[in-house]
C-alpha cells in the first residue's frame, strides 16, 4: 500500500506543472460555482443578509410547502410544462426535416445561401428578437397586420392575449434557431457512403425512396440522442426570453417557474421562498436529465455523464 | 436503342422532378422567412417615419430617409452602451482563451494525473447551481456587483468550451510530438505556448467567436448585477428602448407630439440594424468556424 501511495505521489508530482495550469480556472469555477451552492441552504431558512447563512433562522421545508400550496405553484407549472412541450414538439422535428431537404439540393451554390440564411437569425440576440416581435405583432403599425390586410383579416392583440403566448414564444424559437439546429444532422447526413446512393440508383430507387430508406436510417441515432437530451430539460425554460415578451395582459400563461423565481428573489426580495422553488426546479431537472441518461445508455450506450 | 435507354431514364426521374421542385420550393419559402423579417427592418429603418408608424411599409422603403439614424447619433446611451460592449466582449476573449484553452489542454494530457476527478469537479456545475439569488448574493459579497468584471470573470470559465477544446487537442496534437518536445528539453509551458497553441487557430476562432457573440448578444448578467447607467451593455440599452419603450427625452425634444411618436418609431428599427450590423455582418465569412465547433462538441472524447 506504501508503495501504491509513493507511486502516486510521484504521479502527481509529475503533474505539477499540469495542475499549475488548471489553478486559475478551478479557482474561479469554485468561487462563481460552488461557492453560490450554499443557496441550497438558504431554501430551509428564513434567510436575512445582515444575518448571513449560518445567523438565519432554520425552518425547514416550510418554503417548499408555501409554493406548493400557493396557487402561483399550478400555473408556473402548467406553463412551464405547455411552453416546454410545445416547443419540443415543434422545435424538434423541424430542424431534422430541414436537413433532409438540404441534403436534396445539389446546386451548391444555393445550398450555401439556404444554409447561410436559415441559420443567420440565430445570432440576433434575444433582445432584438423580442423587440422585433412587439414591433411586428403591433396591431396599429405592425407589418403582419399590413400583410394580414391583404387578405382582408383583421390583426388581433396578440401580445396581450394569454392564450397566444407559448405560440409567440414557440413560433420565434423556431424561426430563430431552425437552421442552426440542422447543422449537427447536415453533418450526419454528410457523412453517409455515397456507394448507397449509387446502389439504390442502381435498383431504380427514385430520390424520394432513398431518403426514406438511406437518410432518415441514418439519421436515426443522432435524433435518438438529441431527442433524449432535449427531453431531459423540459422544466427548463429559461427567463431570458419569456422575461421580455411577458406584460400584465399575458402573464396568467407568460409566468413559468424561472421568471417567477426572479421576480420574488431579485425584485420582490423574498430570497428564500426564491431559493427553494429554485432548488426545486433544479432537483427536478436533474432526476429527467438522470431519467433520460439512463434510457439512452441502455438503448443506445451513448451517455451524457 | 440508344434512344429507347434515354426514354427510360426520363420516364424514371419523372418522379424525381416533382420531388426536386418539392424540395426546391421548401427551401425557398424556408430561406424568405428567415430573410424577410430582417429585410423589412432594413427597409423600415429608411423608411419615411410617418409611413413606419403607420404601418404601410411592406416590401419596399417608403420614402427615404436617414432621419432614424441621425436621431441614432445623438443617442449617447447608445454609444457608451456600444463601447462598454466592445470592451466586455475584448476582455471576455482574453479571460476564456486563456482559462478554457489551457484547462482544455491539461486535460488532453494522458498523462494527467487524477483526470476523472478533475473533469468531475468542472461537469457538477453544469447540472447543479445555487440559482439566481445566490450567486446575486456571492456577487455582492464578492465585491463585484455594479462593476464590468461582474459580467467577465463569472463566465469566463465554460466547461463546454473546455470540453470542446479538450476534443480537438486530443484529435489534432499527436502525443508523439510532446514526446519529442521533452527529448529536446520543452516543458510543458513551452511546448503549450509554442507548439500546441500555434497550431490550434481553428480551436481559437472558434472559441473566440462564440464568446465574442455571447457577449454582444446577452443581457442577463447585466441585469442582476449592473445598476449604474455608464456601465451598460448595448442589450440592455436596447431593452429599455425595445421592448420597455423607454427613449431618452431629449432626443424627442423639438419634435410635436405626434411626430416625436413616429421618429420613436423609426429609431426602434434604426437601432436593431446599427445593434445587429456587427455580428451579421462578420457572420457569413466565420460560419464554416462555428460549424466547426458544433462538430466538435458532438464528439464526445
Amino acid at each position: 500500500m506504501t508503495r501504491e501511495k509513493k507511486g502516486a505521489l510521484k504521479r502527481l508530482k509529475k503533474s505539477r506543472s499540469l495542475y499549475v495550469m488548471l489553478i486559475p480556472s478551478v479557482i474561479l469555477v469554485f468561487l462563481f460555482s460552488y461557492i453560490p451552492m450554499y443557496g441550497v441552504l438558504i431554501a430551509f431558512q428564513n434567510f436575512r443578509p445582515t444575518a448571513g447563512v449560518w445567523g438565519s433562522e432554520w425552518v425547514g421545508l416550510a418554503h417548499f410547502k408555501t409554493y406548493f400550496q400557493s396557487w402561483q405553484f399550478g400555473s408556473t407549472m402548467w406553463n412551464t410544462i405547455k411552453i416546454s412541450l410545445y416547443s419540443i414538439i415543434v422545435c424538434f422535428p423541424a430542424p431534422i426535416l430541414l436537413a433532409l431537404i438540404c441534403n436534396q439540393i445539389k446546386a451548391k451554390r444555393f445550398k450555401k445561401f439556404f444554409q447561410v440564411s436559415s441559420y443567420l437569425p440565430h445570432f440576433i440576440s434575444t433582445v432584438v428578437v423580442c423587440g422585433m416581435i412587439l414591433l411586428f405583432m403591433s396591431p396599429s403599425s405592425g407589418i403582419i397586420a399590413r400583410l394580414l390586410s391583404y387578405i382582408g383579416v383583421e390583426m388581433p392583440n396578440v401580445m396581450g392575449n394569454p392564450a397566444a403566448f407559448s405560440s409567440v414564444y414557440v413560433l420565434s424559437e423556431l424561426w430563430q434557431h431552425l437552421g442552426w439546429d440542422s447543422v449537427l444532422y447536415i453533418a450526419a447526413l454528410s457523412s453517409v457512403d455515397p456507394s448507397l446512393y449509387e446502389a439504390a440508383t442502381m435498383d431504380g430507387a427514385t430520390k424520394f425512396q432513398k431518403m426514406l430508406h438511406i437518410d432518415i436510417p441514418m439519421l436515426a441515432p443522432t435524433v435518438g440522442i438529441m431527442f433524449i437530451l432535449r427531453m431531459g430539460g423540459i422544466l427548463g425554460v429559461g427567463y431570458e426570453k419569456v422575461l421580455l415578451l411577458q406584460n400584465s395582459l399575458n402573464l396568467s400563461a407568460s409566468e413559468v417557474i424561472s421568471t417567477y423565481v426572479y421576480k420574488l428573489g431579485m425584485l420582490g426580495g423574498q430570497y428564500s421562498l426564491s431559493a427553494a422553488i429554485n432548488l426545486f426546479n433544479t432537483l427536478i431537472n436533474l432526476v429527467f436529465l438522470v431519467v433520460m441518461n439512463f434510457i439512452s445508455s441502455k438503448l443506445t450506450d451513448t451517455s451524457l455523464l | 436503342m440508344s434512344q429507347k435507354v434515354k426514354k427510360k431514364r426520363i420516364k424514371k426521374s419523372k418522379q424525381d422532378i416533382i420531388f426536386d421542385i418539392i424540395v426546391y420550393s421548401i427551401a425557398i419559402i424556408i430561406t424568405l422567412l428567415a430573410l424577410y423579417p430582417m429585410y423589412f427592418v432594413l427597409i423600415a429603418s429608411f423608411s419615411d417615419a410617418n409611413a413606419v408608424a403607420r404601418g404601410i411599409v411592406d416590401f419596399f422603403p417608403k420614402g427615404f430617409t436617414l432621419k432614424g439614424y441621425k436621431a441614432l447619433i445623438d443617442y449617447k446611451e447608445i454609444w457608451i452602451g456600444y463601447r462598454n460592449t466592445i470592451v466586455y466582449a475584448a476582455l471576455s476573449v482574453l479571460f476564456s482563451l486563456a482559462l478554457n484553452l489551457s484547462a482544455g489542454y491539461v486535460l488532453s494530457r494522458k498523462d494527467l494525473y487524477g483526470k476523472k476527478g478533475i473533469m468531475i469537479f468542472y461537469m457538477i456545475p453544469m447540472f447543479f447551481g445555487g440559482g439566481i439569488v445566490p450567486a446575486f448574493l456571492n456577487m455582492k459579497k464578492l465585491g463585484l456587483y455594479d462593476t464590468m468584471w461582474a459580467l467577465i470573470i463569472p463566465g469566463a470559465v465554460s466547461t463546454y468550451n473546455i470540453i470542446v477544446s479538450r476534443t480537438f487537442f486530443t484529435t489534432s496534437i499527436p502525443e508523439e510530438l510532446w514526446d519529442s518536445a521533452q527529448i529536446d528539453g520543452a516543458n510543458t509551458y513551452q511546448f503549450f505556448f509554442k507548439i500546441v497553441l500555434p497550431l490550434s487557430k481553428a480551436i481559437i476562432a472558434v472559441l473566440a467567436l462564440w464568446t465574442i457573440v455571447g457577449r454582444w448578444n446577452g443581457y442577463f448578467d447585466a441585469l442582476l448585477y449592473i445598476r449604474k447607467p455608464d456601465l451598460q451593455p448595448l442589450q440592455m440599452v436596447l431593452r429599455s428602448i425595445l421592448v420597455n419603450n423607454q427613449m431618452t427625452s431629449s432626443l424627442l425634444v423639438g419634435e410635436a407630439g405626434a411626430e416625436a411618436r413616429e421618429l420613436a418609431e423609426l429609431i426602434k428599427y434604426a437601432v436593431i440594424i446599427v445593434s445587429s450590423a456587427p455580428i451579421i455582418c462578420i457572420y457569413p465569412f466565420v460560419q464554416k468556424h462555428f460549424n466547426q465547433g458544433v462538430m466538435l462538441g458532438s464528439i464526445k472524447g
